[in-house]
């Protein structure tokens, strides 16, 4: 829905009229630490792709603000040099010219009074000559430190006070905080400035077709729904692995480690999706809901020692190159105990899933780059078959493949071809590339969109972000105390600890 | 993978399809519809390469019909069918099958598409050239859930709307309607971000193209008000201009490809309004598959409800811009001149008909 700014409704725009795009209503967005990698790589390009399909409003407005010395444009020469390298649509000329007319640069370091008052000036003139309409997003791509003084900056100008129906909303990456307290210190200074619902946490993996596809495959059809609970599912498993290492960001990530970066965000929303009830509706409220229900059911074990894992690569060979191990990295105190590799078991107390383990597990310098949702199902409770007939057959599974190479994949046993009653696992597989558009839309292009539309369907809430602290905190708090990290070699998938804790119920990982 | 079949049947092609895929080693595909493409051996090239282009954002089993001309009594009375099977790289993202029908059995398409759908999924026709007067209750129409058709192609391209109008049937749309969907939206864009009554519309545009006066017509029908159309040198739309209480809207565009949007108050702003390949009209005519209630609205107000076209004077001082048409559209839209009525090889006065086709080079059937 794209706000009318006049008393009646655009006579232009109806709801039976599915061609039309939802097209974002005038405005512009600001990007701090628009030099960064995330900026070059997905922002800009993102905002090229929305502007080439058409989903822009004619006079949007990109600003740019960083420390370097830069005129517009050279501003506008770096974002068409991250275009033409990251878009994922073709370039094409007249788009840029569109685009090129909105563009700013203001310079300045984030405790720079000058500068956020040229911001406001140049906000005041993209106003006038791009006709904005004061609506403004701030994109806060900067350092978690750096949160806090940029979001005093803007309420210090004036910068987060919408006017006459014009809105100004704040765009915040993770880090949401590193535990409880920190993450409610942030959203105190947050929402000190912007109202909760101008507030946009960007969880990129939300914005996947695949993820957004679990809710359509759940609550659109009839035929999974019915075995979607403790009867038929044995267990769930989510993973998130990176072949990486942590490359140059050894500042940021050391202290942090692999369950504070992933668990509490990704992970701990894709099992919301994966285990909620079913949404009175597909708005922003009812599916919050939900997953607060989920995360607030949430229940770790007794037993955390045995429970969680977590790990650190050492020195290995990863997809044919040697890497080295985590402690041996530039920039980390050889003592570290940084968790690179986190498993962790919990459970959701309710009468879907009571008795159902949630495994989660995320690493760095596994053998492969994949996440991707498998919800395990029992094996039958009788089989006519004979023993032999069945030793090849596993547990029957759905695996959502969130990246790379979208899709789901159900596995099933089959008959082997031949004179003797043999059964064996089989895959039927959907692929999003294949039925669907060849390239669907990056997820930053989708977010972006949705933050100017004002659409927070697909951005965690505040309370979803402490819920998951408050499951992490006491794991980490435990991990603090008791022990170190396991070592594993690099390449391949995780400790054998954590093999350990799945075989100690009967279970494995798959191998994904 | 390429295999040709003369003289096939369609079990033989269904045959050919299962050899092909497996020849290449993929055996299950997400294919999620079938696109039967209708053309002539003259514009069967265009087509397939805009299908197979689509293809890649809807995978799609394409069956290509080109209805072969019989020139002598003997010829029409033998009949024949030949297949072209093509999988992998040869076929975008999908399959296609070339279908060659000669004699009788080119008044029965329907039989020789019918048993190559795929199972369950949607079936679109797409007319390249010589829509029938009621898709939907054409043979091969009626097979289909989404029936496209291409009032631009046709000679008489205002009659074509009259006669659409007549005929329409939920599912039924027009190539000449998705040209406009930038227009509309841009349009509708603009109305966001002003507050005021409009009181008229004029909708420019060159003269033999139906997207102006479906622009136009979707306005009126909109809008409720009076809608005059206009007619300037091109290329297609050229200009839309709302006369609203707080003074006009304007969103001109004169080179086909960057327009500009005046509102009132606000300084002029470039936008990208680039025309569109056949390809990517087709790949939106795909993206959904339920009836256009938009389109019918918009079709049912009657091209003949519009405002009359410009007095002389007018049209000369809009002919005055500074706007080359022909040359410059046979670039910017390849795929399009190949059945523009104005352009040189698509015949003359009539809609072309096969005997007046021109002769074409291929043997006798024995």
């Amino acid at each position: 829905m794209a706000p009318h700014s006049g008393s009646g409704a655009n006579p232009l725009r109806d709801p039976a009229d599915r061609r039309l795009p939802r097209i974002a209503g005038p405005s512009g967005l600001v990007i701090f630490g628009v030099t960064g990698d995330l900026s070059r790589k997905k922002l800009m390009p993102a905002v090229y792709d929305l502007a080439n399909r058409g989903l822009l409003p004619p006079g949007f407005s990109l600003v740019g603000f960083a420390r370097r010395e830069w005129a517009h444009e050279d501003f506008a020469q770096e974002v068409h040099d991250a275009v033409k390298e990251h878009s994922r649509t073709p370039f094409r000329e007249e788009v840029w010219q569109q685009l090129v007319q909105g563009m700013r640069f203001v310079q300045g370091t984030f405790d720079d009074d000058d500068a956020f008052e040229r911001l406001r000036d140049t906000i005041d003139e993209l106003d006038k000559a791009q006709g904005t309409g004061g609506n403004f997003a701030f994109y806060l791509s900067v350092p978690p430190r750096s949160f806090p003084v940029v979001i005093q900056q803007l309420k210090k100008h004036g910068l987060a006070d919408q006017e006459k129906g014009s809105w100004r909303r704040a765009v915040i990456e993770k880090p949401f905080g590193h535990d409880l307290k920190s993450a409610e210190d942030l959203n105190k200074v947050v929402h000190e400035v912007f109202a909760a619902d101008q507030v946009f946490r960007i969880d990129h993996y939300l914005g996947k077709e695949t993820v957004q596809n679990i809710l359509a495959l759940r609550f659109a059809n009839t035929m999974f729904e019915p075995i979607w609970n403790r009867s038929f599912v044995d267990h769930v498993q989510i993973t998130m692995a990176e072949d990486i290492g942590i490359g140059g960001r050894a500042g940021y990530y050391d202290g942090i480690g692999a369950a504070r970066d992933v668990i509490q965000n990704h992970l701990l929303q894709l099992m919301a999706l994966t285990a909620m009830e079913e949404p009175s509706s597909f708005s922003a409220d009812a599916l919050a809901a939900e997953k607060e229900k989920v995360l607030g059911a949430v229940r770790l074990p007794k037993d955390l020692g045995k429970n969680t894992v977590r790990g650190q690569y050492a020195e290995g060979w990863q997809g044919g190159e040697k890497a080295v191990g985590y402690l041996q990295e530039d920039g980390i105190d050889p003592q570290s105990k940084t968790d690179t590799y986190a498993a962790i078991k919990v459970e959701v107390d309710n009468r879907r899933w009571a008795g159902v383990p949630f495994y989660l597990r995320t690493g760095k310098r596994l053998g492969r780059r994949v996440t991707e949702i498998a919800v395990v199902f029992q094996r039958a409770p009788h089989s006519p078959f004979d023993q032999t007939a069945t030793e090849e057959l596993g547990q029957n599974a759905i695996v959502f493949r969130v990246q790379p190479d979208e899709g789901v994949t159900v596995r099933f046993g089959s008959k082997v071809p031949g004179t003797s009653m043999e059964i064996r696992d089989v895959s039927m597989d959907f692929a999003y590339g294949e039925s669907f558009t060849e390239s669907s839309p990056e997820a930053y292009e989708r977010l972006i969109l949705d933050v100017l539309l004002g659409d927070s369907n697909l951005f965690p809430r505040t309370e979803e972000v402490e819920l998951s602290w408050k499951i992490l905190d006491p794991i980490e708090q435990y991990w603090d105390k008791h022990g170190k990290p396991a070592q594993y070699q690099s390449g391949t998938w995780g400790p054998v600890e954590a093999d350990e804790m799945l075989a100690r119920e009967g279970r494995s990982w798959r191998r994904p | 993978m390429k295999i040709d079949l003369t003289d096939t049947t369609a079990s033989k092609i269904n045959k050919g399809l299962v050899k092909a895929r497996r020849a290449i080693g993929t055996p299950a595909v997400g294919m999620v519809l079938t696109l039967v493409v209708v053309t002539d051996e003259e514009n069967a090239y265009d087509a397939l390469k805009a299908a197979n282009d689509a293809s890649r954002e809807h995978p799609s089993r394409t069956l290509v019909v080109i209805k072969r001309v019989s020139r002598s009594p003997r010829d029409r009375t033998q009949s024949r069918l030949d297949a072209e099977v093509r999988v992998g790289t040869d076929a975008g993202s999908g399959e296609t099958v070339v279908l060659r029908l000669y004699g009788e059995v080119s008044d029965h398409a329907q039989s020789v598409v019918l048993p190559l759908l795929l199972p369950d999924a949607p079936v679109v026709v797409w007319w390249s050239v010589d829509a029938p007067r009621d898709p939907a209750n054409d043979p091969l129409g009626a097979l289909s859930q989404r029936r496209v058709t291409d009032s631009y192609a046709a000679e008489k391209p205002v009659d074509e709307l009259r006669s659409r109008a007549e005929s329409y049937e939920p599912g039924d749309t027009d190539l000449a309607w998705a040209r406009i969907t930038p227009w509309r939206s841009m349009l509708a864009a603009a109305l966001d971000q002003v507050d005021c009554e409009i009181v008229s519309v004029e909708v420019a545009g060159e003269e033999s193209n139906p997207s102006v006066e479906l622009l136009a017509m979707w306005l009126a029908d909109r809008l409720h008000v009076h809608v005059r159309r206009a007619v300037s040198a091109g290329p297609g739309l050229t200009q839309v201009r709302l006369e609203t209480t707080g003074g006009p809207i304007t969103l001109h565009r004169s080179d086909g490809a960057m327009a500009t949007l005046a509102l009132p108050g606000q300084p002029d702003r470039a936008v990208a309004l680039k025309r569109r390949e056949t390809s990517e009209l087709l790949a939106e005519e795909l993206r959904r598959l339920d009836p256009d209630d938009t389109y019918a609205s918009a079709l049912r107000f009657g091209v003949d409800r519009l405002g009359g076209i410009q007095s002389a004077a007018e049209r000369a001082e809009a002919a005055a811009q500074p706007v080359p048409t022909l040359p410059v559209r046979a670039v910017t839209e390849p795929a399009a001149t190949g059945v523009q009525p104005t352009s040189s090889e698509s015949g003359n006065s009539d809609r072309p008909t096969p005997a007046k086709m021109p002769p074409v080079k291929k043997a006798d059937p024995q």
